[in-house]
């Protein structure tokens, strides 16, 4: 399993393309600083299934959007981040 | 000796992945300060900035927001948002914390050409 | 002068007299750091030092004149906020000095 993190607002719809092809199921999607817009609710973003995404909490609440993320997202603190790295085999870094 | 020239300031990116949305308002406040008119135009993820509630001590950084909501203080009171860019991603007037003017795409061109000096950010 | 030592308080200034830990700011601090000018606090210069400690709360930057007028003149009254009446209580840089003697960083944008 891998675990990919993305760091860029969905406006970089060419990193988000590719980093949500490179998605299998089983895999886990934290998105980082200014990929927390991401998970803001609302976006039309086609999440690949069975991957798990969540958010990384210190970035989401700096940006306002504590309140404000979509339902399938969850969020994971700086040790969920630590855990989230050794759980996966692999880490792949989307910036 | 006063020779005003009128100034706008593009911010087209979010608030905390890099130092440009800081330097747009920092160019902004200090234009003010200097007595220019002075106004703002967000647009792309520059509109990012505008979202209430940001709480930035977790990364380390000062809050924009707060300085964001300062901008009637500098009597920087002209702020335009790009209506498309707002609505694509989910976001309305509502969610901003300032009072802004929507524009679409033919009045963002007539505000550059009413403005004698623009600076992109 | 790099340090107030104000009672068993040992409070560490920059070298332009700014507090280095905004958190030891007291009404004594205050009055401490005007004596050294000296400049006595009346309570018109108290009304100015709170409002500008509660323009940092709210704004989390110290304010330069133009702004600083604008608040005073917003929350004192139109009277007070003048440039000329902030000089008086506050000589030669009222931004600058109000801002060190209120516990808060020098201010941005000031020219």
């Amino acid at each position: 399993m891998t675990l990919h993190t993305l760091n860029r607002a969905p406006s970089n719809t060419a990193l988000l393309a590719d980093c949500l092809r490179a998605c299998s199921s089983g895999d886990t999607l934290l998105l980082i600083e200014d990929g927390v817009y991401c998970a803001l609710a609302g976006q039309p973003i086609a999440w690949p299934a069975g991957v798990t995404l969540c958010a990384l909490a210190a970035d989401v609440a700096a940006r306002g959007l504590d309140s404000r993320l979509a339902s399938n997202i969850a969020q994971a603190d700086d040790a969920g981040f630590v855990q989230l790295c050794c759980e996966h085999t692999r880490v792949i870094s989307w910036y | 000796m006063s020779t005003n020239k009128r100034f706008l300031i593009i911010s087209r990116r979010p608030p905390y992945g890099s130092s440009h949305a800081r330097d747009a308002l920092d160019t902004a406040l200090t234009t003010a300060v200097f007595e220019q008119p002075v106004s703002m135009l967000f647009l792309d993820d520059g509109v990012y900035q505008l979202l209430q509630a940001q709480q930035p001590a977790g990364i380390q950084q000062k809050n924009l927001g707060a300085t964001l909501s300062a901008l009637p203080m500098y009597d920087i009171d002209q702020l335009y948002v790009c209506d498309s860019a707002l609505r694509s991603r989910g976001l309305g007037p509502d969610d901003c914390l300032l009072p802004v003017q929507l524009l679409d795409s033919n009045a963002i061109a007539q505000l550059i050409r009413n403005h004698d000096v623009v600076l992109s950010f | 002068m790099t340090h107030l030592q104000l009672n068993e308080q040992r409070i560490e200034l920059d070298n332009e007299g700014y507090l280095r830990d905004l958190s030891q700011w007291s009404p004594q601090v205050a009055e401490a750091l005007a004596a050294e000018i000296p400049l006595p606090l009346s309570d018109a210069h108290w009304e100015v030092l709170y409002l500008l400690r509660d323009f940092y709360q709210r704004f989390e930057h110290a304010p330069a004149m133009r702004p600083l007028v604008k608040a005073v003149s917003l929350s004192l009254g139109p009277e007070k906020g003048r440039s000329i009446y902030l000089l008086k209580l506050f000589p030669d840089s009222p931004a600058k000095l109000a801002a060190r003697l209120a516990g808060l960083p020098k201010p941005t944008n000031c020219l």
